[in-house]
């Protein structure tokens, strides 16, 4: 019945790489075999998690109750973005992002199990099902969130530079946010701050188009990453649907930040498939044909697996092969999320207060909660 | 033991604990080369130079965003706002930021951060930069909110507060400033969460913070001595964590309580004590639970009226005799 | 095995999708990512995506249909599968059930809560020792702290009374009382049980008797009663032969219907007709005016074990000498088993108290606030009385008017029982 899943047999005829071939150069080009590969492989498990997670969302569990309650903002489409920018990152480089987050959570190599359940809101959810889709943490991992409020987590990336600077640490703060974040006040204070005090960190604008379901023409004027000059910041802009592209762009600016402490923004042309949540519907603001087009063209995964088969990197056994792994990986994020315990009533008052979570080391008196 | 002031009360305290952390950072709109809007700050840049007295734009959201960002990396930020009416423009950081982080990180994040400044009407700046917020952040899990009356209070309580692992909202008052106090030269910290009971008495408990605490100790004695009513001042210091013990306790004694706050009425941190008072007291109570709070409406500008609209000596004095009835 | 798919969630707050049409007909090929159907949510219309490969065998819910999230929409299977409706999901076992109770967090975060309130009982049917009164009759203003001090000290609080603003009851008073203790009557037995005759120990074992809440209650509202109204007392003595006459032909005309009217029910009957007449006596003192009662609402006494209750004939003015006689006997039986409703013994306007058939010639009763009067019935009493100059046999009856002389004066009062004394000498004005 059902054809046997396979990345191969995914592959449009139309996606086409690309004339610049950005494989060249010298942050791709120094790549190995095995490296550009896992890059492709953490894209593909990006997508399956998100597919897997997006099954999980619509479905219902045994019991007949939710498997995932609130927004589901799934990454499909835009994967190249935060696993080209994330394998970048040295141990003093450090990343925040909005609540489309899933993808960069992967990307810094978070653990999928923990993922999924948190989207079940399990108690082994990597925020102990405390914070749901949009609050993904890894602090281990340089991960520091997974931010709800659009363009709020801007400064706070600031603040994540600032502190690097302060300590006389040598890496860069990767603030993401949407192309909808942009005409937020924080957004502008934390680019004025940040050039004003020589903070090193890269501001990112995942352009998808859309800021939920708004088109850039509708919500923003000028070019978004120009609006740096105005705070004396330098700029660039580039597709962020191949890999090797987004990862060249991003080398330069990242080298800024480590190297001389200067903030900078970049635009990454993108493209969800998706609704803004999976809730939310697409067809008032943009077209079939459009979605279409995208999926055909200039879809990350599958450009990227046209280079590496190119490149004589990749089989298409391997693909496969690599495929059928992620799928199985997200499967079994899925069962693990399932077969996990929900918190309990007593674990809703933890993890509010350091002092209340450290009762031992508590220096301050008197009743933290109230009834 | 030397008379300062509570401006230089907390000025010692910032001065000590800059002293003792190095990753302890002073921030915010004029703090450094101005030598601070109210001159709590004076002095402190030279000392400690630009790297740890920092001049900020005016750019609330964005600063103490940054400061909230930087405290998850390990500093230890004291972040100054000008006036805490100025919160509102960094409502989002505050609250939403700094309070949840932790929860919503599952107790990966902590946010050391301390966030200070004058919050208090009757200076006759308008409605706009006269907020009393303690309520409205006390109403956010996560965060601790202090509120010191006195210099001796103010610089153990902010020692405690930069040393604290959650953030911590300081609520000062520019009225009081320039009010002197005895402070011991020696070091000392005064644990968050410990109310202290200002004046002894028997019949009528009095349950304040902030200047209503100066308020109420200057009516306490002219009900002693016109109307031989003996009132108890219980300061609770700290809003959250709350020392409802002491509260209790002293509402135990004397079965009588009047609340006084320079808050406005509407859910009010009045309003919870009330709640809590009556839940766990109630058997003890000889009359209603009394309250004294600002006047219910914005701050009004007109100097004489203003101070008729907050809680004064002579409106707990009304209030204590409305309570003893 | 042929995948189901089943009506999907397609947003945070929706439970039932409307399946607006199909986009793919039974024996169609699917692809995975293929869109089988439009889905209308409370949102949005969706489309509904296959996760699966395979061909459309079966579609089980018609364009049009509303579906809950979780039930079947469609299979998709090999090319001539057979598949038929799904059987219904197992519900998983107890252990895995999502839903958190809330009930931990009830048990450990919050105390117990007092034991339900009490229902509305009429203070008869109290007995409890408590010092409290029934929120039926009107709840004593105290401060918590005085309540629980006079529980501790055994201090009645109907008997004490408040200082504080609206008379409530404050520490001070519980103090003051506990000095200066409110002279308590030594306790009685029943009124209907004396003593052996022959007995030469003791009265009666001696002993507190802790106040019942009725007890408390007239003890309460007599006190009010007898020390701040300004009492004024009328007597009238009338004929009460045609009454008795009257009543004696009725009772007999009635007898095989099972109707036996009291002089009672004369009476209340006859008080009703004459407020009508004097309506200036069916008023209440409301300190700043007086409340002049559009009905008539007849109030009798009755006498308990450990007390008394006045239950209500309400718009009595409206009603015959039948019905107030049924209703009397009604409400009295109810009354002496104690089960009278609040509704039943309160809001009287007037009240009657008749203790003729203990043999009393004529009393003085004492208002039950707040009505401006109480009328005090003796028993008939046989007397020579003059009657066209000549000394007869007679039969007489005395009633007392006790009346609040805020609300009305004597002259008043001596109209009312003018009116009544009419009334009950001319009893057949009663049956019109």
């Amino acid at each position: 019945m059902s054809k046997k899943p396979s990345a191969i047999a995914d592959i449009k005829a139309e996606s086409a790489v690309k004339a610049t071939d950005y494989a060249l150069a010298p942050i791709n080009a120094a790549l190995s075999s095995t490296q550009r590969i896992e890059l492709y492989r953490t894209m593909i498990r990006i997508r399956r998690f998100e597919e897997r997670s997006l099954r999980a969302y619509q479905g219902k569990n045994p019991s007949g109750g939710t498997n995932i309650g609130g927004f589901l903002h799934l990454y499909i489409g835009q994967e190249a973005v935060a696993v080209g920018c994330c394998s970048l990152m040295g141990k003093n480089d450090h990343v925040i992002t909005a609540y489309r987050d899933h993808g960069h959570a992967i990307a810094v190599g978070m653990d999928t199990k923990p993922l999924m359940a948190e989207l079940y809101g399990k108690i082994t959810g990597c925020s102990k099902g405390k914070g749901g889709s949009m609050h993904y943490f890894a602090p281990d991992k340089n991960f520091w969130g997974g931010h709800g409020i659009v363009g709020g987590q801007i400064p706070l990336g600031t603040g994540l530079a600032y502190a690097l600077k302060y300590q006389g640490k040598k890496g860069a703060a990767m603030a993401f946010m949407g192309d909808g974040a942009v005409n937020q006040g924080a957004v502008h204070e934390a680019y004025n701050l940040a050039s004003l005090w020589n903070l090193p960190v890269v501001f990112v604008i995942e352009n998808n188009g859309y800021s939920m379901g708004t088109s850039q023409a509708r919500s923003s004027a000028g070019q978004l990453a120009k609006r740096a000059e105005g705070y004396n910041m330098t700029w660039g802009q580039c597709d962020g649907h191949d890999v090797y592209e987004v990862r060249a762009l991003m080398d330069k600016h990242l080298t800024l930040a480590r190297e001389q402490s200067r903030p900078s923004t970049v635009e990454i042309d993108t493209y969800r498939y998706r609704g803004h949540s999976v809730a939310d519907p697409d067809n008032t603001y943009r077209t079939k044909t459009e979605i279409e087009e995208y999926r055909n063209k200039k879809d990350p995964i599958q450009v990227s697996l046209h280079k590496l088969l190119a490149e004589g990197v990749l089989t298409e056994t391997l693909a496969d092969q690599i495929d059928a792994e992620a799928r199985a990986e997200a499967e079994s994020a899925a069962e693990f999320a399932d077969a996990s315990p929900y918190p309990t009533p007593d674990d809703i008052q933890k993890d509010v207060y350091w002092e209340s979570d450290h009762p031992a080391q508590r220096k301050s008196e008197g009743r933290l909660f109230f009834d | 033991m030397p008379q300062i002031t509570y401006r230089e009360a907390i000025r010692h305290a910032l001065a000590e604990e800059l002293t003792r952390d190095p990753n302890v950072v002073v921030m915010g709109e004029e703090v450094a080369q101005f030598n601070g809007a109210y001159k709590v700050t004076d002095g402190l840049l030279a000392t400690f130079g630009p790297t740890r007295i920092v001049d900020t734009p005016i750019s609330e959201a964005g600063f103490i965003g940054l400061g909230v960002g930087a405290s998850m990396l390990g500093i230890r930020p004291v972040m100054e706002l000008m006036f805490w009416s100025f919160y509102s423009v960094a409502f989002d950081q505050i609250l939403n930021n700094a309070a949840n982080v932790r929860y919503m990180s599952g107790g990966q994040i902590n946010c050391p951060i301390v966030i200070r400044g004058p919050a208090n009407g009757g200076t006759n700046v308008g409605a706009t930069h006269s907020h009393t917020p303690e309520n409205v952040l006390a109403n956010h899990p996560g965060v601790k909110v202090v509120v010191p009356a006195t210099a001796y209070d103010a610089k153990g309580l902010l020692k405690s507060a930069i040393r604290d692992n959650d953030p911590v909202f300081f609520l000062e008052n520019t009225i009081l400033y320039g009010d002197k106090g005895e402070v011991p030269e020696a070091e000392y910290v005064i644990p968050l969460g410990k109310a202290d009971i200002k004046r002894v008495g028997a019949d009528l408990t009095i349950v304040t913070y902030g200047r209503c605490v100066i308020h109420s100790l200057k009516a306490a004695e002219v009900l002693e001595k016109d109307h031989g009513i003996s009132v108890e001042v219980v300061d609770l210091r700290t809003i959250r964590p709350l020392d409802f013990d002491t509260v209790l306790a002293s509402v135990k004694k004397t079965n009588r309580v009047l609340i006084v706050e320079e808050q406005k009425p509407f859910a009010s941190v009045g309003t919870q004590l009330a709640y809590m008072i009556q839940r766990e007291a109630f058997d003890d109570l000889d009359g209603p639970i009394h309250r004294l709070a600002t006047i219910d409406a914005p701050a009004i500008y007109s100097p004489p009226v203003e101070t008729e609209q907050l809680p004064n000596p002579g409106r707990v004095i009304k209030a204590v005799l409305a309570a003893m009835a | 095995m042929a995948q189901f798919i089943d009506m999907p969630k397609l947003s945070d707050t929706m439970t039932v999708g409307t399946l607006v049409k199909w986009l793919k007909k039974e024996g169609d090929v699917i692809n995975a990512g293929d869109m089988l159907a439009e889905v209308e949510t409370d949102k949005a219309t969706m489309e509904l995506e296959s996760f699966f490969a395979g061909t459309l065998l079966k579609i089980f819910s018609a364009a049009g249909a509303q579906v809950a999230i979780g039930d079947p929409l469609c299979a998709i299977g090999k090319p001539g599968e057979v598949v038929g409706m799904p059987a219904p999901k197992k519900t998983a076992p107890a252990v895995a059930a999502p839903v958190v109770s809330p009930a931990p967090v009830a048990a450990s975060a919050r105390v117990p809560e007092p034991a339900s309130a009490s229902q509305p009982t009429p203070p008869a049917a109290s007995s409890a020792p408590t010092p409290t009164t029934s929120p039926a009759v009107g709840r004593v203003r105290i401060s918590p702290l005085a309540r629980k001090l006079a529980a501790e000290k055994k201090i009645d609080v109907t008997r004490v009374t408040g200082s504080g603003p609206g008379g409530r009851i404050v520490r001070a008073d519980i103090l003051a009382a506990e000095k200066n203790p409110p002279a308590t009557k030594a306790g009685s037995g029943s009124m209907f049980t004396g003593g052996a005759l022959s007995s030469r120990g003791p009265v009666q074992e001696e002993r507190l008797v802790p106040v019942s809440t009725m007890r408390g209650v007239i003890a309460k509202r007599m006190l009010e009663s007898t020390t701040q109204i300004p009492y004024v007392y009328l007597d009238i003595e009338m004929d009460a032969g045609p009454l008795l006459a009257l009543r004696e032909q009725l009772n007999t005309g009635l007898e095989k219907e099972g109707v036996k009217l009291s002089v009672n029910d004369f009476i209340l009957k006859a008080c009703a007709d004459a407020l009508r007449r004097v309506p200036a006596v069916n008023a209440s003192w409301e300190a700043t005016h007086i409340r002049r009662h559009g009905a008539a609402h007849v109030a009798f006494a009755v006498a308990m074990e450990d007390g008394l209750i006045t239950p209500v004939i309400r718009d009595a003015h409206l009603k015959s000498i039948f019905q107030i006689s049924t209703e009397a006997k009604s409400l009295g039986k109810k009354a002496k088993e104690k089960k009278l409703v609040p509704a039943e013994f309160t809001g009287g306007t007037f009240c009657v108290s008749n203790l003729g058939m203990m043999g009393i010639p004529k009393f003085t009763a004492i208002i039950n606030p707040p009505n401006a009067a109480i009328l005090a019935v003796g028993t008939t009493v046989t007397k020579p009385v003059v009657k066209n100059g000549q000394i007869v046999v007679g039969q007489t009856l005395t009633v007392t008017l006790s009346c609040d002389h805020r609300v009305f004066d004597g002259a008043v009062g001596a109209q009312f029982l003018g009116a009544l004394k009419t009334l009950l000498e001319s009893p057949a004005l009663l049956l019109v």
